[in-house]
C-alpha cells in the first residue's frame, strides 16, 4: 500500500493555489523575548526541560496564522530573542520597539515582566506567556499586559475541585525552598480553603542528601503523620518531587507539581482536536509540546483570531476585540477561551496529567459560577484588585 | 430436538446477517477501529466489523454498492463491499484522512487531509490523484452540492470555508465564519449551505448562489453552559422542513425550522453527540454519541428519543443505507 505524500503528490498533479481576497499585504510582526533563569542543580536531572520551551510554539502559532493570513492577503512574522540575563531581555525589547515592535510575547520572570510593562507605551500590546505569580493577577496589573499563562491559583485550583470531588480531602504538604515553590504552595493553600481540605501537615523540605540512593530510606520518615488521604508536593523546578510516589509513608497518591499534575498543556492531551495540534508541533520541533509552548502559542493565535477578524494590527483595536464579545478562541481544551477583563487573564480548563496519561480536565462539574464555570479557578473578579478595562 | 432448535436459531441469525434482508446503519467506532452495523427495523446491532485504525468519516457510493471510510491513523481510505461486509480495496488518500465528500458523479472523492493542510481528490474507479488543494488549517468538514458544482471544505484552524470549484479544483472563495468550523450541509436544492462551528456555537447559513451568509444562528439549551454547546454534525430532511444540529457535550440536538431558522426544540441524547443521518423514509434520525458509546435514535413524527443502542468505543460517523 503506497500512501501519498505531500511531495510526491505535488510532482504528479497540478496545485491549485488559492488566491488572496485582498490586494494590499498586511504585515503584522510579533517580537519573543526569551530569559529563563538558570534552574540551580536538581537532584532530578533525568529527564531534562527544553531549552527552547515557549519559542518553538511561538512559531507553530505564526505558521497557523499565515495559513489562515494567505487566504486574507495577512502576513505574520516572528523576531525573537533568548537572553541570558535580565538585561539582554529588557535591551532586545528596546531594540524591537525602535524597529517598530508593538506586539509582545514574553517568556521571562516577573521582576523582567514588570521591567519591560513599566518601558513599555500606550500602544504596546505585551503577552505573558511564562510567569504564574498570583501577584501579576491580583494586584499588580498593567492596562497592557495579558496573560495566556495561567496562575499557580489556577492550577491549584483545578487540583483542589478534584481532590473535593474525589472526597480526599485531608492532603500532606510538602514544600520546596525556592520562591517559586512558595508562590505554588501559598496558591494551594488557598484553594485548600476554598475547596474544603484539610491540611493535616504542611511542611518545608529542608533536605540535602542524594536521593537516588536514599529516597526509600527518607522519605517515608518524613512523611509520617497519623493519616492523609495524599501527599501535594511544592516542586516546581523538579528538584525531590519526583522522589515522592510511591515512597509516602503511608500507601497514598502524591499529586501537585509531581506525580498528578495540574498543567497548562501536556503531550497526553488528545481530545477536542488536540491530537492535530500535538501532531504539528511534533513536526515542527521534534519533541512534545508543553505548557509554556501553549502559552505562546495561545498568545499569537489570540493576535491571529483579532487580525482575522479586524484586519488591522493596530494594537488598539486588538486588544479592544481580545476583550470583547466578538473574541473567541479555539484552543483545543474543549471550551472557547476568553480574557477576563479585570486582569488580562485568559480563562481555559486545566489538564489535571499523570506522565502517560490525562485524568480530568477541570473545571468539574458542581463548582458553580454565576458567570463561567472557568472562573472557579484563580482569583476571580472580586477577589482581584485589578480594573485593567476601568 | 435441541440441536436441532440451535440449528434452526442460528440459521435465523443468519438470515438476519444477510444484508439485503435488512435496512442498516453504519457506526464508525473512532477508538475501537471498527463498524457497527444496525438493524433499523430492530434496533440493534448485527455485526461489528474490524476496519482501519481510527475510522472517522464514512459514506455509501452513489449505487448504495459501497462504504467509504477514512481509516485516519492508516492514511488510507478503505472500501467496504456492501454485499459481503468485506474490506475489498483501499484508495490513497494523502495523510490522515477525517471527512470526505463524493461527488454526484460517483467518481470524484474530496478528502480533507487534517495533518497537511491539503484538500486531496481521488477518482475512486482509476485511484489517480486528481488534485491537492491548499487549504486553512486542520482541513475537517467536506461537502460536495448536489449539483456537483461545489465541494466545500472547512478548516478549523483557520475558521473558513474554502469553495472549491469542482472543474478547476481551485478556490475560489473563502468565506470566514466562527471559531471550528466542523461540518456543511448542502439543501437537496443545491440553493442554501449550513456550516456548524464547534467552538463559535454558531450555524453559517450560506447563499450558494452569491456565496454570502444570510443568516447565523446560534443555541441555548435550558440548564447548560453556554460553552459546552458546540454544533457539529447537522442533518437536512428532503421535504426542506427540518434542520437537525449536534450540539457535541450539551448533549442535545436542536430541532430547527430550515425556513425560518428558528430553533424549534432540543432533544436530550447520549454523550457529546457527534454526527447525524436520517433513514430512508426520514422517520428516524440517529446521532452518534462519542464519550457514552451509543446510538441515538429519534421519531422524527413525534421529535422524541426512543432508543439508545450501545456501539463501540467512540461512535464518530453514521450512515443509513436506503436501498436496505
Amino acid at each position: 500500500m503506497s500512501f501519498l505524500s505531500r511531495t510526491a503528490a505535488t510532482s504528479l498533479i497540478t496545485l491549485a493555489a488559492a488566491s488572496p481576497l485582498q490586494a494590499e499585504n498586511l504585515d503584522v510582526r510579533i517580537g519573543y523575548l526569551q530569559w529563563v533563569p538558570d534552574q540551580r542543580p536538581v537532584l532530578s536531572n533525568v529527564i531534562p526541560e527544553p531549552e527552547d520551551a515557549g519559542l518553538r510554539g511561538a512559531e507553530l502559532a505564526i505558521n497557523d496564522n499565515s495559513t489562515t493570513g494567505k487566504f486574507l492577503g495577512q502576513t505574520y512574522s516572528l523576531q525573537s530573542e533568548v537572553a541570558d540575563s535580565e538585561e539582554g531581555a529588557i535591551a532586545a525589547f528596546d531594540a524591537m520597539r525602535e524597529n517598530g515592535f508593538d506586539l509582545f510575547v514574553v517568556n521571562a520572570p516577573a521582576s523582567t515582566l514588570k521591567a519591560l510593562t513599566e518601558k513599555a507605551g500606550d500602544n504596546t500590546l505585551i503577552f505573558n506567556a511564562g510567569a504564574k505569580d498570583d501577584a501579576l493577577r491580583t494586584g499588580q496589573c498593567h492596562v497592557n499586559l495579558l496573560h495566556t499563562m495561567p496562575s499557580y491559583s489556577m492550577l491549584t485550583d483545578a487540583l483542589g475541585q478534584w481532590l473535593n470531588q474525589r472526597r480526599w480531602d485531608e492532603v500532606f504538604l510538602i514544600t520546596g525552598p525556592t520562591e517559586a515553590d512558595k508562590g505554588w504552595a501559598d496558591a494551594f493553600r488557598r484553594s485548600a480553603k476554598r475547596f474544603g481540605l484539610e491540611i493535616v501537615e504542611d511542611k518545608p523540605w529542608t533536605f540535602d542528601a542524594d536521593l537516588r540512593r536514599t529516597a526509600s530510606k527518607e522519605l517515608p520518615l518524613f512523611t509520617q503523620a497519623s493519616d492523609y488521604d495524599a501527599v501535594v508536593v511544592a516542586d516546581v523546578r523538579g528538584d525531590f518531587g519526583e522522589y515522592v510516589p510511591f515512597n509516602t509513608w503511608l500507601p497514598r497518591p502524591v499529586v501537585g507539581t509531581q506525580g498528578m499534575s495540574p498543567v497548562t498543556w501536556h503531550r497526553v492531551v488528545e481530545s477536542w482536536g488536540a491530537a492535530q495540534l500535538q501532531n504539528r508541533f511534533r513536526e515542527l520541533a521534534d519533541r512534545d509540546m508543553n505548557s509554556e509552548d501553549y502559552a505562546a502559542w495561545a498568545a499569537i493565535r489570540s493576535i491571529g483570531t483579532a487580525v482575522t477578524d479586524l484586519n488591522s494590527a493596530s494594537t488598539v483595536d486588538i486588544r479592544n476585540f481580545l476583550f470583547s464579545d466578538k473574541f473567541q478562541l479555539a484552543a483545543f481544551k474543549g471550551r472557547k477561551v476568553t480574557y477576563r477583563d479585570w486582569n488580562g487573564q485568559l480563562r481555559q480548563p486545566i489538564p489535571l496529567v499523570h506522565p502517560r496519561g490525562l485524568v480530568a480536565t477541570a473545571p468539574f462539574e458542581g463548582f458553580l459560577h454565576p458567570n463561567t464555570e472557568m472562573d472557579t479557578l484563580g482569583f476571580d473578579r472580586p477577589e482581584s484588585k485589578c480594573r485593567i478595562n476601568g | 430436538m435441541k440441536t436441532l432448535f440451535k440449528q434452526t436459531a442460528l440459521a435465523a441469525m443468519i438470515g438476519l446477517s444477510t444484508p439485503a434482508l435488512a435496512s442498516v446503519a453504519y457506526v464508525s467506532n473512532e477508538k475501537d477501529n471498527t463498524l457497527s452495523v444496525i438493524d433499523t427495523e430492530t434496533q440493534e446491532v448485527l455485526e461489528t466489523i474490524d476496519v482501519g485504525q481510527r475510522p472517522r468519516g464514512i459514506l455509501l457510493s452513489k449505487d448504495y454498492t459501497k462504504l467509504y471510510i477514512c481509516a485516519s491513523d492508516d492514511d488510507t481510505v478503505q472500501v467496504l463491499d456492501l454485499a459481503t461486509r468485506k474490506i475489498v480495496d483501499t484508495l490513497p488518500s494523502g495523510e490522515d484522512p477525517e471527512q470526505f465528500a463524493l461527488h454526484p458523479n460517483n467518481k470524484h472523492l474530496y478528502i480533507a487531509n487534517e495533518d497537511d493542510a491539503i484538500v486531496t481528490v481521488v477518482d475512486v474507479d482509476t485511484k489517480d490523484v486528481l488534485a491537492q488543494i491548499d487549504v486553512g488549517i486542520e482541513p475537517e468538514g467536506m461537502a460536495v452540492s448536489p449539483d456537483g458544482k461545489w465541494a466545500v471544505n472547512t478548516s478549523e484552524t483557520t475558521s473558513m470555508l474554502h469553495w472549491i470549484n469542482t472543474e478547476t479544483f481551485e478556490i475560489e472563495k473563502n468565506i470566514v465564519v466562527g471559531q471550528r468550523p466542523r461540518h456543511v450541509e448542502f439543501s437537496k436544492d443545491s440553493k442554501i449551505a449550513w456550516a456548524s462551528a464547534e467552538i463559535g456555537g454558531t450555524v453559517h447559513i450560506i447563499d450558494v448562489d452569491n456565496l454570502e451568509q444570510i443568516h447565523e444562528m446560534s443555541f441555548k439549551v435550558p440548564g447548560v453552559n453556554q460553552d459546552r454547546v458546540q454544533p457539529v454534525g447537522i442533518e437536512l430532511t428532503s421535504d426542506g422542513k427540518y434542520a437537525f444540529v449536534a450540539l457535541g457535550p450539551s448533549n442535545h440536538v436542536a430541532v430547527v425550522d430550515a425556513q425560518t431558522y428558528e430553533v424549534l426544540d432540543y432533544l436530550l441524547v447520549g454523550a457529546r453527540v457527534w454526527q447525524l443521518d436520517l433513514d430512508k423514509d426520514e422517520k428516524h434520525l440517529y446521532t452518534t454519541n462519542g464519550v457514552s458509546g451509543d446510538v441515538s435514535v429519534i421519531d422524527v413524527e413525534d421529535m422524541k428519543v426512543i432508543k439508545s443502542i450501545k456501539v463501540g468505543r467512540y461512535p464518530w460517523g453514521v450512515v443509513i443505507d436506503p436501498t436496505s
